[in-house]
């Protein structure tokens, strides 16, 4: 004789809480009832059918090290939960869910070292590469953290820096080549950490693979395991929620190095057709760019670029369709073993550039706001 | 650098399996309902509870469970170098959550309905392990305000350093860079709720150093209990029964 919630966001959009969806308690039965007889409403051990985007910006500068690391590049993880997602989302400072979504791919990432930072030092003490991650949630269809996981490591691969020389006077200054004139490098990375999500259920033993939206509203508790194709766990992250037993637990964890496997492979797939692709559309491309200087005096890091790039790259920003510095990696996610769809590129027709040229303003602009001194390569884009 | 030496001593003079030293004192805060100090070893942690009380805020009211908020802070003064931000930084954000998720599970909340739990955490000092002191500081503090739990939680961190599982790890052995483990644990229903692991390592490796945190979790348990019946013992004679 319990109440009936009422999910219909519509009626309470003026208070800002109740637009958390909660599921009817109807609904809330039948998927319980449903998985205490093996059933779901999508296929177990299958990525859910919803077509779920994630956006992977890129931006990366030169700055100090942290000073207990003078050696290592830093890598800074931002997330984005717009409304447009999902309506429980808010605009503005990151919530919860947010902060835990960015702190579990940090730890996957970081903790396990799955990307190099020493290679990333330019000048040990003074000048390393930063990377800055900005995950973009476009679409809530259940387990965040395992597509965000993919989408960040599909970007970490096909991420491209420039490649930087020391130069000048005293050794001191560094000369960061734009593209055109020296290739610039991948980002070595030593193993791919891959993010397995568990959902579990208040009856009994009952534990789902990689739960939808719905199924992430009646779950009474959730587990993901970050693990590596060799099966190394590189992270594990249960926060609270109904208790499981510890043999639950550890089958858990074998299950996670199972699927490991096979989402490390249609990653390396996708990103090798992906990187296909633009080594074909490098021959194309036309170019004019200055090469900016950077020095470093006494600690101070001053940017010193051609004359006329500064204005160009104000008239410039909304034309660029592509900035240097921004790599937009599109992956549908759909895991049938055969077919995996190529990720949507990015110059393919111009329809879609134009949508693409508005979506890297955005966080463009983001950028630029946050950071003090960029170093830029420019690239103009040959019309196809 | 060298965490366990060859006698097999690490860099407190403890075993590998052996934890410091537990100091739990309940009703730090005479104005809350329930509140309870915790140290681990140096780690120093005070917990407070209001509630269960009405809700604040009428747009978060559930009509058939309590709601529990949680929310843990450092003070500036308990690291070593003076802290900025107390909380609202990330890993606060995180670690309240992580604390509200994992005490949500254990009361029982459907007792409650239309009313809210507060749980104030707050790091007095912080050796390696605050997580786990900050939930049973909790844990005391909802027995102390009497609120009705499935059981209690206990939670115990571990890690592996020089090939060797080490339970409760300070504040140098966590920073070594090595896995961190840190479990929360209802020791009479022989669940994990709470299960958090960083760095690399290999499935088997992880069982046994789990494992071990179970048991510093259970003897943590113990502990708790004792606590929990001298306080009642104290109770009872002060009322003259």
């Amino acid at each position: 004789p319990s109440i009936t919630l009422i999910s219909a966001p519509e009626a309470s959009m003026d208070s800002r809480l109740a637009n958390t969806w909660r599921p009817t308690v109807n609904e809330k039965k039948f998927i319980e009832t449903a998985l205490a007889s093996n059933l779901r409403i999508d296929d177990y051990n299958r990525k859910p059918i919803e077509y779920r985007q994630l956006t992977i910006n890129f931006g990366r500068q030169l700055v100090q090290p942290y000073r207990e690391r003078p050696n290592e590049g830093t890598m800074s993880i931002f997330t984005e939960f717009s409304p447009m997602a999902d309506p429980s989302f808010e605009l503005g400072s990151p919530g919860e869910a947010a902060i835990e979504l960015g702190r579990m791919i940090d730890r996957g990432l970081r903790g396990s070292r799955a990307v190099d930072m020493e290679s990333l030092c330019v000048l040990a003490g003074k000048l390393v590469w930063a990377i800055r991650i900005d995950l973009h949630i476009l679409d809530n269809g259940g387990n965040l953290i395992d597509a965000a996981n993919v989408a960040a490591l599909a970007a970490l691969l096909t991420f491209r820096r420039p490649e930087c020389s020391l130069g000048g006077e005293n050794g001191q200054e560094v000369v960061v080549h734009p593209p055109e004139v020296k290739d610039p490098l991948p980002l070595i990375v030593h193993h791919l950490p891959i993010a397995v999500t568990f959902g579990f259920f208040s009856t009994e033993n009952t534990m789902v693979l990689d739960p939808t939206h719905s199924e992430e509203a009646v779950m009474a508790g959730r587990m993901t395991v970050t693990v590596n194709a060799s099966g190394g766990i590189c992270a594990i992250q249960k926060a609270g929620g109904v208790g499981v037993p510890q043999r639950e637990i550890m089958r858990c964890l074998r299950l996670a190095s199972q699927r490991a496997g096979l989402i490390t492979k249609t990653i390396k797939d996708a990103v090798e057709v992906f990187n296909k692709e633009r080594a074909s559309r490098k021959i194309k491309r036309h170019s004019t760019s200055v090469a900016a200087t950077v020095s470093v005096e006494d600690g101070i890091t001053s940017l010193r670029e051609g004359p006329h790039r500064q204005e160009k790259s104000n008239s410039n920003a909304e034309q660029t369709s592509e900035d240097s510095d921004s790599d937009v990696v599109t992956m549908q996610e759909k895991l049938s073993s055969e077919d995996v769809k190529p990720p949507t590129l990015l110059t393919d027709l111009a329809e879609p550039e134009e949508q693409q040229t508005s979506r890297v303003k955005k966080t463009t602009k983001d950028a630029v706001k946050s950071k003090k001194a960029r170093t830029r390569g420019e690239r103009r884009r040959a019309p196809t | 650098m060298e965490f366990v030496n060859p006698e097999g001593l690490r860099l407190d003079g403890r075993r590998p399996m052996e934890m410091r030293q537990l100091r739990a004192e309940i009703g730090a805060v005479a104005r809350a309902d329930g509140s309870a100090v915790f140290e681990m070893g140096n780690t120093k942690v005070i917990a407070a509870v209001y509630g269960p009380r009405e809700v604040q805020n009428k747009s978060q009211q559930s009509n058939d469970q309590a709601l529990v908020r949680c929310e843990y802070t450092m003070a500036n003064f308990s690291t070593g170098d003076r802290k900025r931000k107390p909380k609202g930084d990330r890993r606060s954000t995180e670690i309240s959550l992580v604390i509200r998720q994992t005490m949500e599970a254990c009361i029982l909340t459907h007792l409650m309905p239309r009313s809210q739990i507060d749980i104030y955490v707050q790091v007095l000092q912080a050796d390696g392990g605050t997580r786990s002191a900050c939930i049973n500081a909790a844990t005391l503090a909802l027995a102390d305000a009497g609120i009705p739990m499935r059981d209690l939680v206990t939670s115990c961190s571990s890690g592996y350093l020089n090939s060797t599982p080490l339970l409760d790890l300070n504040y140098l052995e966590d920073s070594a860079g090595g896995p961190d483990v840190t479990v929360g644990f209802l020791p009479k229903l022989d669940r994990v709720t709470l299960l958090q692991m960083d760095a690399k390592l290999p499935v088997d490796i992880v069982e046994n150093v789990m494992q071990l945190a179970i048991e510093g979790c259970k003897a943590i348990a113990t502990y708790i209990r004792e606590v929990l019946l001298e306080n009642t013992k104290q109770l009872e004679y002060r009322r003259g029964l």
